[in-house]
Protein backbone atom coordinates (compact mmCIF):
# COMPACT_ATOMS: atom_id res chain seq x y z
CA UNK A 1 0.00 0.00 0.00
CA UNK A 2 1.21 3.62 -0.63
CA UNK A 3 -1.79 6.03 -0.66
CA UNK A 4 -0.19 9.40 -0.48
CA UNK A 5 -1.62 12.54 1.22
CA UNK A 6 -0.94 15.92 0.67
CA UNK A 7 -2.99 18.34 3.21
CA UNK A 8 -2.81 21.88 3.03
CA UNK A 9 0.32 22.34 2.02
CA UNK A 10 2.53 25.73 1.41
CA UNK A 11 6.06 26.42 0.28
CA UNK A 12 7.61 29.62 1.20
CA UNK A 13 11.44 30.71 0.46
CA UNK A 14 12.14 34.12 1.75
CA UNK A 15 10.09 36.76 -0.20
CA UNK A 16 8.61 34.12 -3.02
CA UNK A 17 5.92 31.61 -2.19
CA UNK A 18 6.49 28.63 -4.50
CA UNK A 19 3.71 26.85 -3.98
CA UNK A 20 0.40 27.95 -1.81
CA UNK A 21 -3.07 25.41 -0.77
CA UNK A 22 -2.32 22.20 -2.45
CA UNK A 23 -4.36 19.27 -2.02
CA UNK A 24 -4.41 15.81 -3.23
CA UNK A 25 -5.25 12.17 -2.52
CA UNK A 26 -3.39 9.82 -4.90
CA UNK A 27 -4.72 6.63 -4.37
CA UNK A 28 -2.15 3.44 -4.28
CA UNK A 29 -0.32 2.32 -7.27
CA UNK A 30 -1.07 5.65 -9.25
CA UNK A 31 1.40 7.09 -12.13
CA UNK A 32 1.26 10.86 -11.62
CA UNK A 33 3.30 12.88 -14.30
CA UNK A 34 3.80 16.54 -12.63
CA UNK A 35 3.57 19.20 -15.79
CA UNK A 36 3.86 22.65 -15.96
CA UNK A 37 6.40 25.46 -16.71
CA UNK A 38 10.02 26.21 -15.24
CA UNK A 39 10.01 27.42 -11.91
CA UNK A 40 6.25 26.62 -10.75
CA UNK A 41 7.34 24.45 -8.13
CA UNK A 42 6.81 21.26 -9.88
CA UNK A 43 10.96 20.08 -8.35
CA UNK A 44 10.06 21.71 -4.94
CA UNK A 45 6.49 19.47 -4.81
CA UNK A 46 9.05 16.16 -5.39
CA UNK A 47 11.43 17.20 -3.18
CA UNK A 48 9.11 17.67 -0.48
CA UNK A 49 7.49 13.99 -1.19
CA UNK A 50 10.73 12.86 -1.24
CA UNK A 51 11.53 14.31 2.30
CA UNK A 52 14.41 16.57 0.83
CA UNK A 53 12.66 19.64 1.85
CA UNK A 54 9.94 20.66 4.15
CA UNK A 55 6.47 22.19 3.59
CA UNK A 56 6.21 25.50 5.01
CA UNK A 57 2.79 24.49 5.94
CA UNK A 58 0.02 21.21 5.63
CA UNK A 59 1.81 17.57 5.21
CA UNK A 60 2.26 15.17 3.34
CA UNK A 61 1.21 11.71 4.31
CA UNK A 62 2.08 7.92 3.24
CA UNK A 63 -0.73 6.00 4.35
CA UNK A 64 -1.59 8.12 6.74
CA UNK A 65 1.40 8.37 8.62
CA UNK A 66 2.85 12.19 8.20
CA UNK A 67 6.14 11.59 5.79
CA UNK A 68 9.28 11.05 7.76
CA UNK A 69 11.11 14.40 6.86
CA UNK A 70 14.61 12.77 5.45
CA UNK A 71 14.81 10.65 2.54
CA UNK A 72 14.52 7.24 3.47
CA UNK A 73 14.33 3.52 1.72
CA UNK A 74 10.31 3.55 1.38
CA UNK A 75 10.83 6.19 -1.33
CA UNK A 76 13.35 5.46 -4.65
CA UNK A 77 14.40 8.38 -6.48
CA UNK A 78 15.73 8.83 -9.50
CA UNK A 79 17.58 12.14 -10.65
CA UNK A 80 18.33 13.23 -14.14
CA UNK A 81 21.65 13.01 -13.75
CA UNK A 82 24.08 12.06 -11.49
CA UNK A 83 22.02 9.51 -9.59
CA UNK A 84 24.46 6.37 -9.75
CA UNK A 85 27.92 6.47 -8.06
CA UNK A 86 30.93 6.80 -10.43
CA UNK A 87 33.19 4.19 -8.17
CA UNK A 88 31.12 1.38 -8.16
CA UNK A 89 30.23 -1.04 -11.07
CA UNK A 90 27.35 -1.72 -12.73
CA UNK A 91 26.70 -4.66 -10.14
CA UNK A 92 28.01 -3.15 -6.85
CA UNK A 93 25.31 0.19 -7.68
CA UNK A 94 22.47 -2.05 -7.67
CA UNK A 95 23.56 -4.44 -4.34
CA UNK A 96 24.21 -1.17 -2.25
CA UNK A 97 21.13 -0.71 -0.98
CA UNK A 98 21.12 -4.22 0.18
CA UNK A 99 24.43 -3.90 1.86
CA UNK A 100 23.56 -0.84 3.46
CA UNK A 101 20.47 -2.65 4.96
CA UNK A 102 22.40 -6.48 6.05
CA UNK A 103 25.28 -4.44 7.18
CA UNK A 104 24.55 -1.33 9.58
CA UNK A 105 28.54 -1.27 10.43
CA UNK A 106 30.65 -1.78 7.58
CA UNK A 107 28.04 -1.35 4.90
CA UNK A 108 29.48 -4.43 3.13
CA UNK A 109 28.54 -7.45 2.96
CA UNK A 110 30.60 -10.86 2.07
CA UNK A 111 30.26 -14.71 1.40
CA UNK A 112 26.75 -15.87 1.06
CA UNK A 113 24.40 -12.79 1.83
CA UNK A 114 26.43 -10.89 -0.87
CA UNK A 115 25.68 -13.54 -3.73
CA UNK A 116 22.35 -13.77 -2.53
CA UNK A 117 22.33 -9.95 -2.97
CA UNK A 118 24.08 -10.26 -6.30
CA UNK A 119 21.70 -13.17 -7.47
CA UNK A 120 18.97 -10.97 -6.44
CA UNK A 121 20.57 -8.05 -8.55
CA UNK A 122 21.29 -9.75 -11.44
CA UNK A 123 17.48 -10.34 -12.09
CA UNK A 124 16.62 -6.66 -11.63
CA UNK A 125 19.82 -6.13 -13.93
CA UNK A 126 18.61 -8.22 -16.51
CA UNK A 127 15.05 -7.04 -16.51
CA UNK A 128 16.15 -3.04 -17.61
CA UNK A 129 18.31 -4.90 -20.39
CA UNK A 130 21.58 -4.45 -18.08
CA UNK A 131 22.09 -8.09 -17.80
CA UNK A 132 25.54 -8.28 -20.03
CA UNK A 133 27.09 -4.91 -18.52
CA UNK A 134 27.33 -6.08 -14.78
CA UNK A 135 31.64 -5.07 -14.36
CA UNK A 136 31.18 -2.07 -16.09
CA UNK A 137 31.16 1.66 -14.54
CA UNK A 138 29.16 3.97 -14.94
CA UNK A 139 31.05 6.12 -16.84
CA UNK A 140 31.15 3.38 -19.49
CA UNK A 141 27.61 3.37 -20.36
CA UNK A 142 25.73 5.33 -22.38
CA UNK A 143 22.79 8.16 -20.96
CA UNK A 144 19.96 5.61 -22.10
CA UNK A 145 22.02 3.25 -19.78
CA UNK A 146 22.77 4.79 -16.93
CA UNK A 147 19.35 5.39 -16.17
CA UNK A 148 18.55 2.30 -16.68
CA UNK A 149 20.73 1.38 -13.79
CA UNK A 150 19.55 4.29 -11.57
CA UNK A 151 15.70 2.91 -11.75
CA UNK A 152 17.73 -0.64 -10.96
CA UNK A 153 19.19 0.25 -8.09
CA UNK A 154 15.88 2.48 -6.68
CA UNK A 155 14.27 -0.73 -6.90
CA UNK A 156 16.27 -3.28 -5.15
CA UNK A 157 14.44 -2.15 -1.84
CA UNK A 158 11.08 -2.34 -2.98
CA UNK A 159 9.92 1.48 -2.58
CA UNK A 160 6.72 2.27 -1.63
CA UNK A 161 6.61 5.20 -4.28
CA UNK A 162 9.18 6.11 -6.89
CA UNK A 163 9.41 9.51 -7.82
CA UNK A 164 11.40 10.37 -11.32
CA UNK A 165 12.46 14.03 -11.49
CA UNK A 166 12.84 14.47 -15.68
CA UNK A 167 14.67 10.84 -15.54
CA UNK A 168 14.51 11.25 -19.60
CA UNK A 169 15.00 14.76 -20.18
CA UNK A 170 18.67 13.92 -21.23
CA UNK A 171 17.89 10.85 -23.57
CA UNK A 172 17.21 11.00 -27.39
CA UNK A 173 13.89 10.04 -29.15
CA UNK A 174 14.63 6.32 -29.84
CA UNK A 175 16.08 5.38 -25.89
CA UNK A 176 13.29 7.18 -24.66
CA UNK A 177 10.61 5.34 -25.99
CA UNK A 178 12.35 2.32 -24.86
CA UNK A 179 12.65 3.70 -21.48
CA UNK A 180 8.59 4.33 -21.47
CA UNK A 181 8.10 0.89 -22.19
CA UNK A 182 10.51 -0.40 -19.40
CA UNK A 183 9.03 1.75 -16.74
CA UNK A 184 5.81 1.44 -17.59
CA UNK A 185 6.41 -2.33 -17.61
CA UNK A 186 8.22 -2.32 -14.09
CA UNK A 187 4.97 -0.28 -12.64
CA UNK A 188 2.53 -2.57 -13.45
CA UNK A 189 4.45 -5.58 -12.01
CA UNK A 190 5.76 -3.56 -8.70
CA UNK A 191 2.39 -1.95 -7.71
CA UNK A 192 4.26 1.24 -6.73
CA UNK A 193 2.83 4.87 -6.68
CA UNK A 194 4.99 6.88 -9.42
CA UNK A 195 5.18 10.40 -9.26
CA UNK A 196 7.18 11.88 -12.12
CA UNK A 197 8.34 15.68 -13.09
CA UNK A 198 8.91 16.07 -16.92
CA UNK A 199 8.89 18.99 -19.02
CA UNK A 200 7.68 17.24 -22.02
CA UNK A 201 3.58 17.17 -22.07
CA UNK A 202 3.64 14.21 -24.31
CA UNK A 203 5.82 12.29 -22.43
CA UNK A 204 3.37 12.92 -19.22
CA UNK A 205 0.31 11.85 -21.45
CA UNK A 206 2.04 8.92 -22.86
CA UNK A 207 3.06 7.46 -19.15
CA UNK A 208 1.08 8.88 -16.22
CA UNK A 209 -2.71 7.56 -15.30
CA UNK A 210 -3.16 11.30 -13.91
CA UNK A 211 -1.49 14.50 -15.24
CA UNK A 212 -1.17 16.92 -12.50
CA UNK A 213 -0.59 20.50 -14.15
CA UNK A 214 1.31 23.29 -11.68
CA UNK A 215 0.90 26.64 -12.54
CA UNK A 216 0.46 30.04 -10.71
CA UNK A 217 -3.50 31.62 -10.89
CA UNK A 218 -2.68 34.43 -9.36
CA UNK A 219 0.21 36.95 -10.58
CA UNK A 220 1.05 40.69 -9.06
CA UNK A 221 3.09 42.43 -11.33
CA UNK A 222 4.82 44.38 -9.03
CA UNK A 223 5.95 41.52 -6.73
CA UNK A 224 6.51 38.17 -8.79
CA UNK A 225 7.26 36.34 -5.30
CA UNK A 226 3.58 36.96 -3.67
CA UNK A 227 1.59 34.32 -5.19
CA UNK A 228 2.63 30.91 -5.73
CA UNK A 229 1.80 28.06 -7.99
CA UNK A 230 -1.07 25.80 -7.55
CA UNK A 231 -2.60 22.45 -9.11
CA UNK A 232 -4.39 24.00 -12.27
CA UNK A 233 -5.54 20.72 -13.93
CA UNK A 234 -6.15 17.40 -12.06
CA UNK A 235 -6.40 14.94 -15.11
CA UNK A 236 -7.54 11.65 -14.52
CA UNK A 237 -6.71 9.49 -17.42
CA UNK A 238 -8.92 6.61 -16.05
CA UNK A 239 -9.62 4.86 -19.62
CA UNK A 240 -5.91 4.69 -20.47
CA UNK A 241 -5.21 2.87 -17.01
CA UNK A 242 -7.21 -1.02 -18.47
CA UNK A 243 -5.49 0.15 -21.67
CA UNK A 244 -1.97 0.36 -20.54
CA UNK A 245 -3.02 -2.78 -17.94
CA UNK A 246 -3.24 -4.74 -21.54
CA UNK A 247 -0.62 -3.60 -22.96
CA UNK A 248 2.05 -4.29 -19.99
CA UNK A 249 1.15 -7.97 -20.41
CA UNK A 250 1.27 -8.03 -24.00
CA UNK A 251 4.58 -6.21 -24.15
CA UNK A 252 6.22 -8.70 -21.94
CA UNK A 253 7.19 -11.20 -24.94
CA UNK A 254 8.92 -7.73 -26.62
CA UNK A 255 11.32 -7.47 -23.47
CA UNK A 256 14.03 -9.14 -25.57
CA UNK A 257 13.60 -7.08 -28.53
CA UNK A 258 14.13 -4.29 -25.89
CA UNK A 259 17.28 -5.76 -24.65
CA UNK A 260 18.54 -6.01 -28.23
CA UNK A 261 18.58 -1.96 -28.91
CA UNK A 262 15.41 -2.72 -31.15
CA UNK A 263 13.09 0.50 -31.08
CA UNK A 264 9.83 -0.59 -29.69
CA UNK A 265 6.81 1.55 -30.50
CA UNK A 266 5.75 4.22 -28.37
CA UNK A 267 2.27 3.89 -27.00
CA UNK B 1 51.87 27.81 -43.31
CA UNK B 2 49.20 26.97 -40.51
CA UNK B 3 48.91 28.30 -37.51
CA UNK B 4 50.80 27.72 -35.00
CA UNK B 5 47.97 26.75 -32.62
CA UNK B 6 47.42 23.70 -34.75
CA UNK B 7 50.78 22.30 -34.95
CA UNK B 8 51.83 19.65 -32.51
CA UNK B 9 54.97 17.36 -32.09
CA UNK B 10 54.98 14.03 -32.93
CA UNK B 11 56.17 11.18 -30.62
CA UNK B 12 60.16 11.95 -31.28
CA UNK B 13 59.52 15.36 -31.02
CA UNK B 14 57.82 15.27 -27.45
CA UNK B 15 61.01 14.00 -25.90
CA UNK B 16 63.28 16.11 -27.96
CA UNK B 17 61.60 19.45 -26.80
CA UNK B 18 61.24 18.69 -23.25
CA UNK B 19 64.73 17.31 -23.07
CA UNK B 20 65.97 20.82 -24.64
CA UNK B 21 65.72 22.91 -21.09
CA UNK B 22 67.62 19.99 -19.18
CA UNK B 23 70.47 19.67 -22.19
CA UNK B 24 70.44 23.90 -22.08
CA UNK B 25 70.85 24.26 -18.22
CA UNK B 26 73.73 21.53 -18.26
CA UNK B 27 75.42 23.15 -21.27
CA UNK B 28 75.30 26.54 -19.75
CA UNK B 29 76.48 25.47 -16.16
CA UNK B 30 79.40 23.31 -18.04
CA UNK B 31 80.39 26.42 -20.02
CA UNK B 32 80.24 28.71 -16.72
CA UNK B 33 82.21 26.34 -14.58
CA UNK B 34 84.77 25.84 -17.36
CA UNK B 35 85.35 29.58 -17.23
CA UNK B 36 85.35 30.12 -13.60
CA UNK B 37 87.72 27.45 -13.22
CA UNK B 38 89.64 28.36 -16.01
CA UNK B 39 90.93 31.93 -14.41
CA UNK B 40 91.03 30.22 -10.66
CA UNK B 41 91.62 26.92 -10.72
CA UNK B 42 90.48 26.09 -7.23
CA UNK B 43 86.94 28.00 -7.35
CA UNK B 44 84.24 26.80 -5.17
CA UNK B 45 81.19 28.02 -6.71
CA UNK B 46 80.73 25.93 -9.68
CA UNK B 47 82.57 22.74 -9.42
CA UNK B 48 83.27 20.43 -12.07
CA UNK B 49 81.12 17.12 -12.75
CA UNK B 50 84.08 15.23 -11.24
CA UNK B 51 84.31 17.41 -8.15
CA UNK B 52 80.55 17.05 -7.64
CA UNK B 53 81.18 13.03 -8.23
CA UNK B 54 84.23 12.94 -6.09
CA UNK B 55 82.02 14.58 -2.65
CA UNK B 56 78.84 12.47 -3.71
CA UNK B 57 81.28 9.10 -3.72
CA UNK B 58 83.49 10.44 0.35
CA UNK B 59 79.55 10.57 1.81
CA UNK B 60 77.50 8.14 0.15
CA UNK B 61 80.06 5.42 -0.04
CA UNK B 62 82.20 5.57 2.43
CA UNK B 63 82.02 5.78 6.35
CA UNK B 64 82.02 9.00 7.98
CA UNK B 65 85.13 8.70 10.05
CA UNK B 66 83.91 10.72 12.94
CA UNK B 67 80.31 8.14 13.55
CA UNK B 68 80.97 5.37 11.13
CA UNK B 69 77.75 6.33 9.21
CA UNK B 70 77.17 6.58 5.18
CA UNK B 71 76.10 10.40 5.48
CA UNK B 72 74.21 10.83 2.76
CA UNK B 73 71.75 8.14 3.68
CA UNK B 74 71.72 8.56 7.48
CA UNK B 75 70.96 11.91 6.21
CA UNK B 76 67.58 10.57 3.67
CA UNK B 77 66.57 8.43 6.51
CA UNK B 78 66.34 11.09 9.11
CA UNK B 79 64.80 13.36 6.58
CA UNK B 80 62.07 11.01 4.75
CA UNK B 81 61.23 9.67 8.07
CA UNK B 82 60.21 13.38 9.32
CA UNK B 83 58.98 13.77 5.92
CA UNK B 84 56.97 10.44 6.34
CA UNK B 85 55.35 10.84 9.75
CA UNK B 86 54.40 14.52 9.05
CA UNK B 87 52.30 13.95 5.84
CA UNK B 88 51.00 10.90 7.53
CA UNK B 89 49.27 12.44 10.39
CA UNK B 90 48.63 15.48 8.06
CA UNK B 91 46.73 13.65 5.80
CA UNK B 92 44.91 11.48 8.23
CA UNK B 93 43.49 14.62 10.17
CA UNK B 94 42.52 15.77 6.94
CA UNK B 95 40.67 13.04 6.19
CA UNK B 96 38.75 13.00 8.73
CA UNK B 97 38.26 17.17 9.41
CA UNK B 98 37.73 17.32 5.73
CA UNK B 99 35.05 14.96 5.22
CA UNK B 100 33.35 15.90 8.51
CA UNK B 101 33.47 19.10 7.16
CA UNK B 102 31.98 18.79 3.66
CA UNK B 103 29.47 16.64 4.50
CA UNK B 104 27.90 17.55 7.70
CA UNK B 105 26.88 21.17 8.40
CA UNK B 106 27.22 21.46 12.09
CA UNK B 107 30.55 20.51 11.84
CA UNK B 108 30.95 22.79 8.48
CA UNK B 109 29.44 25.82 10.54
CA UNK B 110 31.78 24.82 13.64
CA UNK B 111 35.12 24.45 12.08
CA UNK B 112 35.21 26.33 8.62
CA UNK B 113 35.91 30.12 9.63
CA UNK B 114 38.66 28.28 12.17
CA UNK B 115 40.18 26.18 9.83
CA UNK B 116 40.30 29.52 7.39
CA UNK B 117 42.14 31.77 10.00
CA UNK B 118 44.05 28.89 10.67
CA UNK B 119 45.52 28.10 7.36
CA UNK B 120 46.42 31.76 7.15
CA UNK B 121 48.89 31.67 9.99
CA UNK B 122 52.37 31.88 8.84
CA UNK B 123 54.12 28.56 9.52
CA UNK B 124 57.35 29.26 9.39
CA UNK B 125 56.38 32.54 11.96
CA UNK B 126 55.09 29.78 14.89
CA UNK B 127 58.29 27.90 14.17
CA UNK B 128 60.17 29.74 17.22
CA UNK B 129 56.45 28.51 19.05
CA UNK B 130 57.08 25.03 17.84
CA UNK B 131 60.89 24.83 19.51
CA UNK B 132 60.34 25.91 22.74
CA UNK B 133 56.72 23.88 23.01
CA UNK B 134 58.23 20.97 21.47
CA UNK B 135 62.00 21.00 21.94
CA UNK B 136 64.44 20.84 19.69
CA UNK B 137 64.32 17.56 18.76
CA UNK B 138 62.21 15.29 16.05
CA UNK B 139 58.63 16.02 17.73
CA UNK B 140 59.03 19.97 16.59
CA UNK B 141 59.86 19.52 12.85
CA UNK B 142 57.28 16.93 12.47
CA UNK B 143 54.68 19.15 14.12
CA UNK B 144 55.89 22.13 11.91
CA UNK B 145 54.94 19.75 8.60
CA UNK B 146 52.11 19.02 9.83
CA UNK B 147 51.03 22.68 10.90
CA UNK B 148 52.31 24.14 7.61
CA UNK B 149 50.23 21.38 5.58
CA UNK B 150 47.33 20.14 7.42
CA UNK B 151 44.73 23.09 6.84
CA UNK B 152 45.15 23.00 3.23
CA UNK B 153 44.60 19.50 3.61
CA UNK B 154 41.25 19.73 5.06
CA UNK B 155 39.88 22.87 3.15
CA UNK B 156 40.59 21.29 -0.16
CA UNK B 157 39.18 17.59 0.77
CA UNK B 158 36.18 19.93 2.44
CA UNK B 159 35.70 21.35 -0.89
CA UNK B 160 35.61 18.20 -2.96
CA UNK B 161 33.34 16.62 -0.83
CA UNK B 162 30.88 19.38 -1.03
CA UNK B 163 31.35 19.26 -4.74
CA UNK B 164 29.98 15.75 -4.82
CA UNK B 165 26.33 15.83 -6.56
CA UNK B 166 24.03 15.84 -3.97
CA UNK B 167 21.47 14.00 -5.65
CA UNK B 168 24.36 11.36 -5.19
CA UNK B 169 23.93 11.94 -1.35
CA UNK B 170 19.99 11.84 -1.42
CA UNK B 171 19.70 8.66 -3.41
CA UNK B 172 22.06 6.76 -0.94
CA UNK B 173 19.92 8.14 1.77
CA UNK B 174 16.71 6.65 -0.19
CA UNK B 175 18.69 3.12 -0.14
CA UNK B 176 18.65 3.10 3.70
CA UNK B 177 22.18 4.55 4.17
CA UNK B 178 23.15 6.00 7.44
CA UNK B 179 25.35 8.86 7.96
CA UNK B 180 28.01 6.46 8.96
CA UNK B 181 27.55 3.92 6.32
CA UNK B 182 27.23 7.09 3.77
CA UNK B 183 30.74 8.06 4.48
CA UNK B 184 32.25 4.68 4.24
CA UNK B 185 30.51 3.88 1.02
CA UNK B 186 29.56 6.67 -0.57
CA UNK B 187 32.43 9.54 0.05
CA UNK B 188 35.39 7.80 1.07
CA UNK B 189 35.69 6.29 -1.77
CA UNK B 190 35.56 9.36 -3.70
CA UNK B 191 37.27 11.47 -1.77
CA UNK B 192 40.33 8.72 -1.64
CA UNK B 193 41.89 9.69 -5.24
CA UNK B 194 40.89 13.43 -4.32
CA UNK B 195 43.32 13.45 -1.12
CA UNK B 196 46.13 12.13 -2.83
CA UNK B 197 46.10 14.64 -5.46
CA UNK B 198 45.93 17.50 -2.63
CA UNK B 199 49.04 15.71 -0.73
CA UNK B 200 51.02 15.38 -4.08
CA UNK B 201 50.22 19.60 -4.20
CA UNK B 202 51.44 19.72 -0.91
CA UNK B 203 54.67 18.11 -0.99
CA UNK B 204 56.31 21.27 -2.44
CA UNK B 205 55.38 23.10 1.05
CA UNK B 206 56.12 19.92 3.23
CA UNK B 207 60.04 19.62 1.63
CA UNK B 208 59.88 23.53 2.38
CA UNK B 209 58.91 23.23 6.05
CA UNK B 210 61.36 19.96 6.78
CA UNK B 211 64.46 21.97 5.19
CA UNK B 212 63.51 25.20 6.77
CA UNK B 213 63.18 23.09 10.42
CA UNK B 214 66.24 21.65 9.44
CA UNK B 215 68.33 24.26 8.76
CA UNK B 216 67.41 25.52 12.26
CA UNK B 217 67.94 22.84 14.68
CA UNK B 218 69.48 19.57 13.83
CA UNK B 219 72.19 16.95 14.15
CA UNK B 220 71.36 15.37 10.83
CA UNK B 221 68.99 15.53 7.80
CA UNK B 222 69.30 16.54 4.08
CA UNK B 223 68.53 20.50 5.11
CA UNK B 224 70.96 20.37 8.56
CA UNK B 225 73.79 19.00 5.82
CA UNK B 226 73.59 21.73 3.22
CA UNK B 227 73.02 24.27 5.93
CA UNK B 228 75.90 23.00 7.14
CA UNK B 229 78.57 22.88 4.54
CA UNK B 230 77.24 26.11 3.41
CA UNK B 231 79.72 27.26 5.87
CA UNK B 232 82.51 26.40 3.83
CA UNK B 233 81.09 26.80 0.36
CA UNK B 234 80.81 23.48 -0.28
CA UNK B 235 78.96 23.04 -3.36
CA UNK B 236 79.75 20.21 -4.96
CA UNK B 237 78.30 18.81 -1.58
CA UNK B 238 75.33 20.94 -1.82
CA UNK B 239 74.53 21.15 -5.25
CA UNK B 240 74.06 16.64 -5.84
CA UNK B 241 72.08 17.51 -2.62
CA UNK B 242 69.45 19.28 -3.88
CA UNK B 243 69.62 16.85 -7.29
CA UNK B 244 68.79 14.29 -4.63
CA UNK B 245 66.07 15.88 -3.20
CA UNK B 246 64.50 16.82 -5.99
CA UNK B 247 64.56 13.60 -7.48
CA UNK B 248 62.96 11.88 -4.01
CA UNK B 249 60.25 14.68 -4.11
CA UNK B 250 59.80 13.94 -7.98
CA UNK B 251 59.62 10.04 -7.87
CA UNK B 252 57.11 10.32 -4.54
CA UNK B 253 54.80 12.27 -6.77
CA UNK B 254 54.99 9.56 -9.41
CA UNK B 255 54.77 7.21 -6.80
CA UNK B 256 51.18 8.76 -5.56
CA UNK B 257 50.70 9.50 -8.84
CA UNK B 258 50.75 5.50 -9.62
CA UNK B 259 48.86 4.66 -6.91
CA UNK B 260 45.51 6.76 -8.30
CA UNK B 261 45.47 5.08 -11.08
CA UNK B 262 46.06 1.36 -9.74
CA UNK B 263 43.73 1.42 -6.99
CA UNK B 264 41.30 3.70 -8.77
CA UNK B 265 40.31 2.12 -11.81
CA UNK B 266 37.00 4.20 -11.66
CA UNK B 267 38.84 7.49 -12.48
CA UNK B 268 39.64 6.82 -16.01
CA UNK B 269 36.95 4.68 -17.20
CA UNK B 270 35.07 6.17 -19.81
CA UNK B 271 37.28 8.68 -20.28
CA UNK B 272 40.04 7.65 -23.61
CA UNK B 273 39.53 3.61 -24.65
CA UNK B 274 36.24 3.28 -23.32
Amino acid sequence: MSHVSVRGLWKEYPGQVVLERVDLEIPSGEFCALVGPSGCGKTTFLRMLLGQERPTRGGILLDGRPLVAEPGPDRGVVFQRYSVFPHLTVLENVILGREFEGSRFLGRLFGARRRAAEEEAKGILAAVGLGDHLRKYPAELSGGMQQRLAIAQALILKPKVLLLDEPFGALDAGTKAQMYELLLRLWSERKMTVFMVTHDLKEGFTLATRVLAFDRVRVDPTDPGAYGARITYDLLLTEKTAVQARLATAGRPRETQDRHGTQVAAL
Amino acid sequence: MRRIINRRPGRGGIVFWGALPFLGAAALYAVASALRLAENPNDKLLPPLSAMAAAVARIAFTPDPRTGDYLMWADTLASLHRLGLGLGVATAAALVIGIAMGLIPYVRAGLSPFVAILSMVPPMAVLPVLFIVFGLDELSKVVLIVVGVTPFLIRDLAMRTGELPAEQIVKAQTLGGSTWQIVLRVVLPQMLPRLVDAVRLSLGPAWLFLISAEAIAATEGLGYRIFLVRRYLAMDVILPYVAWITLLAFVSDYLLRLFNARCFPWLKAGKGSA
